[in-house]
């Protein structure tokens, strides 16, 4: 018994254990993972949430729908425009509106470009994490275009709050086609640069190949879905299963590997941008026409019941259950974010890497983290 | 007063006479001694700073930015203000730390640069001391600098610090082999260990283009492994930002920081000098065979200015390496030494003997 | 032989593509036209917003100094933070009734979201967005602005 309780001690003494965040560079915002290393070997990693937690879903309930959207902004800042589509997909589905083709496609065309933007902006990320700093500026750079798309449309760069039970707030700027045709044509001729920078290197093939391996199973047991779980082979992408706006109209590819390392989440996401500009140039050329938001009821009550809604944000499925009592504020609200169920699988595909492989895993899992905090 | 920017022979030869005539052997040593100091200080201030200020300039440009531009024409002062602001931030004291060893850890890395500058031969003439094991010398003194890095991790009490040393450590030791090993290959070609020979064997044809492929493959190496050695990116792994924050120097601020932060420009320096004066002929001027014209336009350029330009044309390149690639990984670097580079150098000097026992070489 | 093949090849696809992206990053240190910083502070004066920017939310007053406020406070209820506060007053119209009329649109700059939601809601399109995005200050109390200008009136024929 005695020789037990001496034999934890010795092994808990060699553990190194380092506290990587809140304040670290590269976990992204303020998340904080206790790491237990040997050597350099990864042992566990331990994540601690809640830094940067506003209780977005209590608030929901003490405000009215059409409010609840800018918060959602504020979850994944990235994907804004497609949590507000959520929301609204949600209410109007609770409220049986018909929206007409336009805003459909108008929304359709905004969560392209919004997934373009985040897996820039990850692509910028994850070359800095492993040290490729030039990545970083040329991922910025690039997404700035759409920034400045955005901004002419909405009013807003990143936080877009477009959306509107019922449509979006404004019209598409006159000049949204041109610029965004304009956009597809350079980001075509630029995104091979990211190939040749970071995809084709040699020392980024070393870093990312047969790192953090996911299976199918596991992918599936902790619901990792997006780009993530795509690259292990779980067929999860909601516009293809569950189609919401106009993406029943579009043809384009999901994008599945079976490998699930390091590397195959990373093509996922180049791939994906690809096919999001396909998407796009399907839809770009005949926005129909029609009226940018259909009336609604200046308060907006929702029956009594349950609704949920799934889209598919650049990180993976974004899920908002609502449930009303009637009112004009929601009763509850969930929201099933994409970051915190990745966020899960660290743990178990980190152990036994090493600790620059952990902040591989992490960038390849493109963590956001107000929306695992919420 | 024979002054002569072709040639500095005469000139030190001239201070150092009248010295002698003014005063006692012993304190014209000490007067010399003095003399250097100051002017490598002087020197490494200098070239420190311009260093830091060509990294960040380099690195806006090849990221689509501007850089420095705000404190004087095009950002010039920008590294002078940092500077200042360095000197003036405070000393944060650390909690645990081992005081001795982490006051002294910036010392020796700064003095091992500094020990390193006095074998490079500037200029025809133009060097402090000329041993005849300078190859030796410095490759000695210059590896120096990691019993710095490893106090500063060790004496940090900070678990970053302490892998970001160790990492250095590991990383150093085996890097110097290969350092090593390339530069036996251009000393067996040179014959001597002598860098103001090495430099003279270069007067018709810099060893780069007269050792045939195995003299570019060191040059090759060499640069690869000394940037590892100067623990630059991709090879950054002793600091490795997005891993261990900042690595050794995590627990350092105020002027003992920047005493890091200028070595590790020197060293850069420093090795880039070295392979300017092994493979690329130091401060001999671009010669080919037979072009008289040619040869005598290239010897109008003075010397001092030819081993400049070669030293800062290896130093962009080093800068480009470091601003396109990703970082290593600890097992994968040591992998790249022991696997590739170490064989592929020993296989090279075998070659390189080869062609000097049979006279192969122009 | 043939794993010596094997080690050799990898070095020069290594090697190969290690060239590939150093003529990326080369290309454009050789292209400095490439560059898109913009010198900020220096460039303001070109410096032009998108006219849907949304700055910060103001009560565009005409040169009779009016504005469209009737302070019917819908814009208070839509606004999801409180950011706004509808101080109103009774006055006396010139036909002798009492009519409820804005006093002060408080307007707290440090609380707002730029959500638009007060901009699209109000009844009478008294609000707009500014395309100013300076919004830095010294003092905290300075964030908080009266909207409608002091001696401003209700424009004629909005009720
Ligand atoms: S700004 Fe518009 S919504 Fe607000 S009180 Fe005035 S009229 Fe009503
Ligand atoms: S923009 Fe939104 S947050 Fe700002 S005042 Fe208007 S309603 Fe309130």
């Amino acid at each position: 018994m005695e020789e037990k309780v001496k034999n934890i001690t010795t092994e808990e003494q060699q553990e190194y254990v380092i506290n990587m965040g809140p304040q670290h560079p590269s976990t992204h915002g303020v998340l904080r993972l206790v790491v237990s290393l040997k050597g350099e070997t990864v042992k566990s990693v331990q994540p601690h949430i809640g830094y940067i937690h506003r209780g977005i879903e209590k608030m929901c309930e003490s405000i009215t729908y059409p409010q609840v959207i800018h918060l959602t902004d504020r979850m994944d800042y990235l994907s804004a425009h497609i949590n507000n589509e959520a929301v609204c997909l949600a209410v109007e589905k609770a409220l049986e509106v018909e929206i007409s083709d336009r805003i459909k496609v108008i929304r359709t065309l905004m969560s392209e470009l919004t997934r373009i933007q985040s897996h820039q902006l990850w692509w910028a990320s994850f070359g800095m994490d492993l040290g490729g700093l030039t990545c970083f500026f040329y991922g910025l750079r690039d997404r700035e275009k759409i920034l400045d798309i955005f901004e002419e449309t909405c009013g807003s760069r990143m936080i877009v709050s477009y959306n509107c039970p019922g449509g979006v707030m404004y019209d598409l700027h006159p000049d949204f086609a041109k610029k965004v045709k304009e956009f597809i044509r350079y980001f075509r001729k630029i995104l091979p640069e990211y190939n040749q920078l970071l995809t084709g290197n040699v020392i980024f093939h070393e870093r990312s190949k047969g790192i953090g391996n996911l299976s199918l199973e596991d992918a599936i047991s902790f619901g990792i879905t997006g780009p993530s779980g795509r690259a292990s082979g779980f067929s999860c992408d909601v516009r293809k299963h569950e189609p919401y706006s106009a993406y029943d109209r579009v043809t384009f590819k999901e994008i599945l590997y079976t490998q699930g390392d390091t590397y195959h989440r990373y093509v996922a996401r180049i791939e994906e941008m690809w096919e999001s500009m396909n998407i796009i140039e399907q839809l770009i050329d005949n926005i129909p026409e029609g009226p940018f938001a259909v009336k609604m009821k200046p308060v907006i009550k929702l029956p009594e019941g349950e609704y949920y809604q799934r889209v598919e944000t650049a990180r993976g499925e974004l899920g908002v259950y609502v449930i009303s009592d009637g009112n004009k504020n929601p009763y509850r609200v969930k929201f099933r974010s994409p970051n915190f169920v990745n966020l899960s699988v660290l743990n178990h595909i980190a152990k036994g890497f090493k600790i620059a492989d952990l902040v591989a895993i992490g960038g390849s899992l493109d963590l956001v983290i107000p929306d695992i905090d919420r | 007063m024979p002054f002569d920017i072709y040639n500095f022979t005469s000139f030190t030869q001239w201070i150092d006479s009248s010295l002698h005539n003014a005063m006692s052997p012993f304190w014209t040593a000490l007067t010399e001694m003095v003399i250097i100091g100051v002017l490598v200080l002087m020197f490494y201030a200098v070239v420190g700073l311009f260093l830091v200020y060509a990294e960040r300039k380099v690195c806006a440009f090849m990221q689509n930015r501007l850089g420095p531009n705000r404190v004087g024409p095009f950002g010039i002062f920008q590294t002078i203000a940092d500077l200042v602001k360095l000197l003036f931030v405070e000393l944060i004291p650390i909690k645990n730390a081992d005081g001795f060893l982490f006051n002294l850890a910036p010392f020796i890395v700064i003095i091992a640069g500094f020990m390193a500058i006095a074998a490079i031969p500037f200029a025809n003439g133009l060097h402090a001391i000329d041993m005849n094991i300078g190859v030796l010398y410095v490759i000695a003194v210059s590896s120096m600098g990691v019993i710095g890095v490893l106090l500063a991790g060790w004496s940090s009490n900070n678990k970053y610090s302490l892998i970001g040393a160790m990492r250095s450590g590991a990383q150093i030791i085996s890097y110097e082999l290969s350092v090593g090993l390339a530069l036996i290959t251009i000393v067996i070609l040179a014959g001597s260990m002598q860098l103001s020979v090495i430099v003279e064997a270069q007067r018709d044809g810099w060893f780069i283009f007269k050792g045939h492929i195995p003299a570019f493959i060191a040059f090759i190496i060499f640069l690869i492994s000394s940037t590892a050695e100067t623990n630059r990116g991709p090879f950054d792994l002793a600091e490795a930002e997005s891993e261990l924050t900042a690595g050794y120097h995590t627990e350092y601020s105020g002027i003992k920081f920047a005493f890091f932060f200028l070595a590790e420009y020197m060293n850069m320096f420093i090795v880039a000098s070295i392979a300017a004066t092994i493979f690329l002929g130091g401060w001999m001027p671009f010669h080919v065979g037979p072009w008289v014209g040619f040869n005598h336009i290239m010897d109008f350029i003075p010397p001092f200015v030819w081993y400049i330009g070669k030293t800062f044309f290896v130093i962009f390149l080093m800068m480009w390496f470091k601003w396109t690639f990703p970082r290593l990984r600890i097992d994968q670097l040591l992998t790249l030494e022991w696997k590739y580079l170490l064989p592929i150098n020993l296989v090279n000097v075998l070659i390189m003997a080869f062609l000097v026992l049979m006279g192969w070489h122009f | 032989m043939r794993s010596i093949i094997e080690y050799l090849k990898e070095i020069v696809f290594g090697v190969w593509s290690l060239m590939q992206g150093m003529k990326v990053t080369g290309s454009y240190f050789f292209r400095p036209s490439t560059i898109v910083t913009q010198k900020y502070p220096d460039n303001r004066k070109e410096l032009v917003m998108y006219e849907r920017f949304k700055g910060e939310v103001v009560m565009p007053h005409n040169e009779k100094n009016e504005h469209k406020c009737t302070g019917c406070g819908i814009c208070e209820l839509n606004c999801p933070n409180g950011t706004i506060e509808i101080i109103s007053k009774t006055i006396v119209t010139e036909d002798g009734k009492k009519k409820k009329a804005i006093d002060k649109h408080i307007y707290r700059l440090g609380m707002c979201t730029f959500c638009a939601l007060c901009v699209k809601t109000c009844p009478s399109n008294a609000l707009a967005f500014s395309q100013g995005f300076e919004h830095a200050v010294f003092n905290r109390a300075l964030l908080i602005k009266t909207l409608n200008k002091p001696g401003s009136q209700l424009m004629k024929g909005v009720e």
